[in-house]
Order: structure tokens, then C-alpha cells, then sequence
């Protein structure tokens, strides 16, 4: 009988599943009676939280996956698909992009936990080394996912990234080469990030597999940073921690679902609204906020090669991070230097984001080699030192209560929070042009777009702009959206002569539209655009007011905005001065005049009003799902503020009898 | 049970709750009840829209409808055109198929429906047919002349031996219904739009 497990489970079923396969005695030892450090501060809750957002993002992303076309002409198109017309494809769509920076917000909490409570010393150096590659992992992995939806902000990162390979001698460029499958980003690498942004989270799976395992012979860590001494110290992992971390996860899906409801949009760049184009790099290119301070310390660095071997350098040297740090004592409650110093760190590497969010000129050179300079001279010089020279504070005998650090946890927060804001300016910055803002019948979390004006704004559209500018992502039937009636729509469709596939002789066919029908588009193909527009293409509009900083209140100044130009403006030829273009000199012709359209419902003709109509039909163009996302939106939050306030009240009553 | 729990360990640690309000049993099952139930209502909110993603896009289900001229097709002959995917069988039938479809009885057929709802009244030699094999989906051989048609003269499909007549209606082998007529109107005399 060797190794049949004696379970002690009373239900039949599972004794016997248990007396051959361990399992559930397995989760009851590891997650059930685990005994479990009583001091943990709600620092404690992140790696759940990773946790959750792993598998939030893994769901989310294979059923994205069952929709998308890793292929370079189908990619942008496959995406606003999902966004468009795939059930709830929207939701899913934007939890996973709105995940990715959750996860790493989450992770550097988590990390910053690590540090601050010395949780990578002896003896947890290969818990904390795994932790590290796991970080690496999730980099891999998210800057894959970003190249997908294949935008602008996609390909260019793309080709930068994998370009940095090639600051490696002789090797460099073989490597390039073999990233990309080809002389530049292109089919082959969309296809194979596809490919492996679909398989390295499994391998995350794998390796936050070992770093469990590893904390699960190790034991946790705790905020006083002492061995646990006696059965006294800990409590069971259940239903301890598991309620406290469930309060955890009810506020961070909060904010994620404010985010993903309310802001979808908040955390990503413009020009990803833009699809690739390998012959134009946009103007300001910015990786997301997450590598920003790689970036920054990359950027720092005049040299190639040696900014590139920084920039890796600054994630690998932790991986050494426990033989850097010489002191014994864990916990920085009990370092006085390093419980400054630490804090001065965290703060070189938010400086460092900020840097990165801006333009490498001026100012922001100087701050980001001063705290790149400080963020290796921590690493390598102050640590080792100061583990020498420092007194620490004497340590407490035991675990004895619980520790409450609201307030850091609350500095820390409200810290990642104004880091990310800090790190937004960069684009707007680069305008340089204030935009007329109006007030949009869309703002603020309780606006929906006004159905009236979007019918008006829809009129201007068809009967003005149409004529250079297509709209390939929509389809007459999403015309219910701005509350056409079926027969409406059919009628309108009808009225249109739209492209029908070929006829039996094998030309192409064209007859009346139907609600299925793409608009029609005013030219056949790119060329014969920009051949009718003096070279320059007129952009499709379906997702205008989300490429370009502003929204619409850019569309609305573009369109108000036609001037004479200044005395000393040199204008070139065909082209038509604008106070709020960048540049301000525009190949468009002032579009809309006062009365050039007739509207049915008596509103007035001017050239503000129908600025406003059709700026605010483009926003609904853009965001169709707006109404329902903010109605989910608010459901959500409720919700999940009740569970939290369920949960918490639950957690005072299970921990009533340790405090 | 996690009550208990709760309890020992605080026994046995020598805790005692020094907030003076001992934990309220039955308060505390009521709120780990709202938990779970909590827990369980968000997982099946999660699940509903991920299965839901899964169902026919809204692109898929507002697939157009085609329009199929019938003049070119000659007596005894047939057509497939596609509509939403599936091919559809437009068949020209001669009088005698027309004859053999109406004279069977209905107490012969193993799906019994006349001949008359399966056409539209005045356009006899017109048959309009999903040609989706009712049993497990194959395509039915007998819309061209020189197809195999079964010894009904209908169609006849190759994968398990089903048997249709010249009416589209299953009379041998395992299929256990007609073939489908599908949605379609005549528009004119020689044109007929289906969907
Ligand atoms: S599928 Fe036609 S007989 Fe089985």
C-alpha cells in the first residue's frame, strides 16, 4: 500500500479522491490552517490582488483572443470589431487593456512592500528572486499585448523596443532580424508577439507557481520583519486573511471597474486610435506609464549601448538585491537611515516616470540623469555601506499585535495615484494650444451624449463631411445608437449607393445600401483619396475623437477655427490657416459655413451649432458604448461597495477575538 | 465551522476579545452569508457577459439578405447561392418532379407537410431549400442534373444515406426532418429575395 495518503476529510467523495491524490488535504494545509504572521498591514493584501488580476487578465484575454486577427491588415479593424459588435466585446475589451495597468500598479505595491519591509532577505533571497523574474515576465508580456491592436502607439513601441537589441556589437542586429522574422516590424512579428503574448502568461502561472511554493517553505515575512517565534504569532491562513484579503480585492475591483467604466481610456495614448502606419512616427511617442522609468534611465544615458545596458541593468541588479543590502535587520521600522533613504529611491524612480513622460529636453535631461544617478548609487553604493555604518533600533521580542500602517499605506497610494497623473502631461504639454472647451452633453460620469445633437451631427456628416472623409467602422444599423428607428435606417441605407461584391461577369457591383452595410466611403481605396485631396489623406473619422488630444473639443476647434493668417505667417501653398490645428496650417478648407446645412428639428444653422452637432456625433462615433459602459459602470461600483462594506464587517467580526 | 475555529484559536492563543463585544454568532453567519452569496452573484456576472461574447456578433446576426435572378436557371436545373453562410438550393423543377412531389400521401412521409407549404402559391416550379442536410449537416447531393438524386429524383446525401424527395422531404435514412425552406419572397416573377 505504499503511499495511499490517510485523509481525514469525513465526506466520502472527497476522502477518497484525497486518499489518492492529496489535493484537498494539500489547499487545507497551504491555504487553510497555513499559519499565517497576525501582524499584516493591508500591505499584505497585493499579492492576492495580483493574483486576481492574473486571472482576470487570462480569462479576459482568451476570449479576446477568440476575435481578434493577428494579421497586419485585419489587426486594427479585428479589435474595433470587438469593440463594436462582439457581445459585450467593449467590457472585455477594456478590462484587459485597463488590467495590464492594474497588474503592474498592483506589482509595484507589492514590490514596494518587499523593499520597505526587507521581505527579499535571508532567508527569502530566491522567493524575491523569482518575484523579479516574474516582473520580467510581466514586462514581456505586456509590451507584446500592446503591439496587437496594432495602432500607431503599437508599432512604433514595437520597433523602438526591439531596436534596443540592436545596440548589442556584432550579435545586435542578427538579433533584430530574428525578433522580427523580417527587415522590420511587420506580419511575421505581429503574428509571433500574438503567439507568445498568448503563451507567456501560462508561464507566469508557472513561475508564480515556485514563488508560492517558495514563500509557503519560508513563511511570510511581516511588517516587524522578526522570525515567527511561537504558535502565538500566527494565525490560520483561514478565515483570517482570506476575509482581509477579500476586503482587498472589493476596493481594487472598484477602482478597477471606475476605471474600465469611467476613464477606459484615461491610462492609453491617442495615437493608438490611429492604425500603424510604418511610414510615419508619431510625434510624440511615449511607452506606457509603466515603462516609463526604463525609459527615462534609456533616454538619460547619451551613449547606446550604455543606456541600453542601464536600462536592463536597473531590473537585473535586483535580482542581487539581497547580497546588495548587507544589513541584517529586515524590517526599515527598525533602520533609521534606511527608512529615509528608501523613500528618496522610491521617489528617484517616480521622478525617473515623470521624465520619461516628457520630452528629453531641458529640465527633464538633467532630472532623469540625477535620479537614474541616484537609483544605481542606491543599489550599489548606499546599501552595501550603509548596512555597515547604520544603528538600528532594538527589536521587538515577538509579534505581538497587529501593525497599522494606514497612514503609509495611504502616502503610498495617494503617491502611485499623483505619479500616474504626472505622468499624463507630457502630450498635452506638447499642444501648446488651448483648445475652446465646451461643455459636453457626454462629460462627467452621469453624461450620455445627446441623441438630438448626435442625429443633427450626423446630418453635417453625411452631408458635408462624407464627401472626402469615410467612417469604415460603422455600419448604418449602429445608427440606433443615436436613436434612428429601424425604418430610418433602412430608408437612409436604401438611399445610398454602396459597393455589393462583384457581379457574374467579375466587376465590381454597386446598389442601394442596407442597415448591414459599412458607410459608404467617399473614395475606393487610400490613393484615389489622396489623389482628390492635393496628397493629403483625409483621415477616416470613425475614431477621430479618440486620436486626437482633445476629443471633441479639438473637432469642434478645428471646425470653428478657420482664420486669416497672421501678417508674418509664410502659408504654403493649398494650405489653410487654423488657430487650433498644430502647426496651425491645414491642407482641409474651412469645412462648414453658417447655413450650409438644413436641420428638420428648427435648431439653429450656425457655424458653432453645427461645430457642436457634429463633434458630438464623431465622440458617439468613437465611444458607442458609452451610455451602457457608464450604467455598468455605476452597478458595479455599488456593488461592489456593498460587498466591501459586507466584507469588512465580517473581518471585524472574524478578527474580534485576536485584537 | 469557521466560527469554531475562530474561537479556539483565540482560547488557545489566551486572547480574549478585550473590545468587550464577543463576536455575535449569528450576526456573523448572516454576514458571511451575504459574502458568499456576494461572491457567487459577481462570478456569474463575470461569466454572463464572457459566455455571452461567444454568441453571434451583432455583425453576424445583421448578415444581409441576397437577391437571386431566376431566369438563368433552366428547367431541371438548380442553383446555389449562399445566404448567411449556408448554401441555398434554388431549383427549377419540371412538371413531372412537380407531379411526383404532389402526388404523394402525407401518411407516407416520415415529416409530413404538402408540397403547397413548402413552395409559394402560383411559382410550383420553384423549390427554395436550405441545403443543410437534417441529420448531421452535410450538403446534399441532386441540385445539379448530373448529381446523384436518390431514388425520390430529390436529393440524396452522401455522408449517412439520407433520401429527400423533389419537394425536399426526408423519405429514407437517418435525417430526421424535411430540408428547411428558408425565408424568401419572390419580388418579381423572375426574382426572388430570400432573408
Ligand atoms: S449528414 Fe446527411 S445523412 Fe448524415
Amino acid at each position: 500500500m505504499a503511499g495511499l495518503h490517510k485523509s481525514e476529510f469525513a465526506n466520502p467523495v472527497i476522502n477518497w479522491v484525497d486518499t489518492r491524490l492529496p489535493i484537498f488535504t494539500m489547499m487545507q494545509k497551504e491555504y487553510g490552517v497555513f499559519p499565517t504572521p497576525k501582524n499584516f498591514n493591508y500591505f499584505w493584501n497585493f499579492g492576492a490582488l495580483a493574483m486576481v488580476c492574473l486571472m482576470v487578465m487570462i480569462l479576459t484575454g482568451i476570449f479576446l483572443a477568440m476575435n481578434y486577427q493577428p494579421n497586419t491588415e485585419l489587426a486594427f479593424a479585428s479589435v474595433q470589431h470587438i469593440m463594436r459588435d462582439v457581445n459585450y466585446g467593449w467590457l472585455i475589451r477594456y478590462v484587459h487593456q485597463n488590467g495590464a495597468s492594474m497588474f503592474f500598479i498592483v506589482t509595484y505595491i507589492h514590490i514596494f512592500r518587499g523593499l520597505y519591509y526587507g521581505s527579499y532577505k535571508s532567508p527569502r533571497e530566491l522567493l524575491w528572486m523569482l518575484g523579479v523574474v516574474i516582473l520580467l515576465l510581466m514586462m514581456a508580456t505586456a509590451f507584446m499585448g500592446y503591439v496587437l491592436p496594432w495602432g500607431q502607439m503599437s508599432y512604433w513601441g514595437a520597433t523602438v523596443i526591439t531596436n534596443l537589441f540592436s545596440a548589442f556589437p556584432v550579435v545586435g542586429k542578427h538579433i533584430v532580424t530574428l525578433l522580427w522574422g523580417g527587415f522590420s516590424v511587420d506580419q511575421p512579428t505581429l503574428n509571433r508577439f500574438f503567439a507568445l503574448h498568448y503563451l507567456l502568461p501560462f508561464v507566469l502561472i508557472g513561475v508564480i507557481f515556485l514563488h508560492v511554493a517558495a514563500l509557503h517553505i519560508v513563511g511570510s515575512n511581516n511588517p516587524l520583519g522578526i522570525d515567527v517565534k511561537s504558535p502565538q504569532d500566527t494565525v490560520p491562513f483561514h478565515p483570517y486573511y482570506t476575509i482581509k484579503d477579500s476586503v482587498g480585492i472589493c476596493v481594487f475591483l472598484m477602482i478597477w471597474a471606475g476605471f474600465v467604466c469611467f476613464a477606459p481610456n484615461f491610462l492609453g495614448d491617442p495615437n493608438n486610435f490611429i492604425p500603424a502606419n510604418p511610414l510615419q512616427t508619431p510625434a510624440d511617442i511615449v511607452p506606457e506609464w509603466y515603462f516609463l522609468p526604463y525609459y527615462a534611465i534609456l533616454r538619460s544615458v547619451p551613449n547606446k549601448l550604455l543606456g541600453v545596458c542601464l536600462m536592463f541593468g536597473s531590473l537585473l541588479l535586483l535580482l542581487v538585491l539581497p547580497w546588495l543590502d548587507t544589513s541584517r535587520v529586515r524590517s526599515a521600522r527598525f533602520r533609521p537611515i534606511y527608512r529615509k533613504v528608501i523613500w528618496v529611491w522610491i521617489l528617484s524612480f517616480v521622478v525617473l516616470g515623470v521624465c520619461g513622460a516628457h520630452k528629453p529636453e531641458g529640465i527633464w535631461v538633467i532630472l532623469s540623469r540625477v535620479a537614474t544617478l541616484y537609483y544605481f548609487a542606491h543599489l550599489l553604493v548606499v546599501l552595501p555601506i550603509l548596512g555597515k555604518i547604520e544603528r538600528p533600533l532594538p527589536l521587538p521580542e515577538s509579534i505581538s499585535n497587529p501593525v497599522v500602517v494606514r497612514s503609509g499605506l495611504i502616502a503610498a497610494l495617494v503617491a502611485a495615484f499623483f505619479g500616474l497623473q504626472a505622468m499624463q502631461p507630457a502630450r498635452a504639454e506638447s499642444a501648446e494650444i488651448r483648445l475652446p472647451e465646451q461643455k459636453w452633453s457626454f462629460d462627467g460620469a452621469f453624461g450620455t451624449p445627446d441623441m438630438a445633437a448626435a442625429q443633427r451631427g450626423f446630418k453635417v456628416y453625411s452631408e458635408v463631411c462624407a464627401a472626402c472623409h469615410a467612417m469604415q467602422y460603422l455600419h448604418y444599423r449602429d445608427l440606433a445608437g443615436i436613436g434612428l428607428s429601424a425604418e430610418q435606417i433602412k430608408a437612409f441605407a436604401a438611399s445610398v449607393t454602396v459597393p455589393q461584391g462583384l457581379n457574374d461577369e467579375g466587376m465590381p457591383k454597386e446598389g442601394p445600401g442596407t442597415p448591414a452595410s459599412q458607410f459608404r466611403s467617399p473614395f475606393p481605396n487610400d490613393v484615389a483619396a489622396r489623389a482628390a485631396n492635393n496628397g493629403a489623406l483625409p483621415p477616416d473619422l470613425s475614431l477621430i475623437a479618440n486620436a486626437r488630444e482633445g476629443g471633441a473639443d479639438y473637432i469642434y476647434g478645428l471646425m470653428i477655427g478657420f482664420a486669416d493668417p497672421p501678417k508674418d505667417m509664410k502659408m504654403q501653398s493649398g494650405m489653410n490657416y487654423n488657430i487650433y490645428f498644430p502647426g496651425h496650417q491645414i491642407a482641409m478648407p474651412q469645412p462648414l459655413r453658417d447655413g450650409q446645412v438644413t436641420y428638420t428639428d428648427g435648431s439653429p444653422t450656425n457655424l458653432a451649432q453645427m461645430a457642436k452637432d457634429v463633434s458630438t456625433f464623431l465622440y458617439w462615433a468613437a465611444n458607442p458604448e458609452e451610455t451602457e459602459r457608464k450604467q455598468i459602470g455605476f452597478r458595479a461600483i455599488l456593488y461592489l461597495g456593498f460587498m466591501a462594506c459586507v466584507t469588512y464587517a465580517l473581518k471585524r467580526k472574524v478578527w474580534a477575538a485576536v485584537h | 465551522m469557521a466560527d469554531s475555529t475562530a474561537a479556539s484559536t483565540a482560547d488557545s492563543h489566551g486572547h480574549d476579545s478585550h473590545g468587550g463585544h464577543p463576536a455575535d454568532p449569528s450576526k456573523r453567519d448572516m454576514l458571511e452569508l451575504m459574502a458568499s452569496a456576494g461572491a457567487a452573484i459577481f462570478g456569474a456576472s463575470i461569466v454572463w457577459p464572457l459566455v455571452a461574447s461567444m454568441n453571434p456578433a451583432a455583425d453576424v446576426l445583421a448578415l444581409s439578405s441576397v437577391e437571386v435572378d431566376l431566369t438563368p436557371i433552366q428547367p431541371g436545373q438548380g442553383i446555389v447561392v449562399s445566404w448567411q453562410g449556408k448554401p441555398i438550393f434554388v431549383r427549377h423543377r419540371t412538371p413531372e418532379e412537380i407531379k411526383s412531389a404532389k402526388d404523394v400521401k402525407l401518411n407516407e412521409l416520415n415529416d409530413p407537410q404538402a408540397d403547397a407549404a413548402r413552395v409559394k402559391a402560383g411559382h410550383d416550379e420553384w423549390l427554395v431549400l436550405i441545403g443543410i442536410c437534417t441529420h448531421l449537416g452535410c450538403i446534399p447531393l441532386g441540385n445539379k442534373p448530373a448529381d446523384v438524386r436518390g431514388e425520390f429524383g430529390g436529393y440524396f446525401c452522401p455522408c449517412h444515406g439520407s433520401v429527400y424527395d423533389t419537394s425536399g422531404r426526408i423519405r429514407r435514412g437517418p435525417a430526421p426532418k424535411n430540408l428547411d425552406v428558408p425565408q424568401y419572397a419572390f419580388v418579381t416573377d423572375s426574382k426572388i429575395k430570400i432573408g
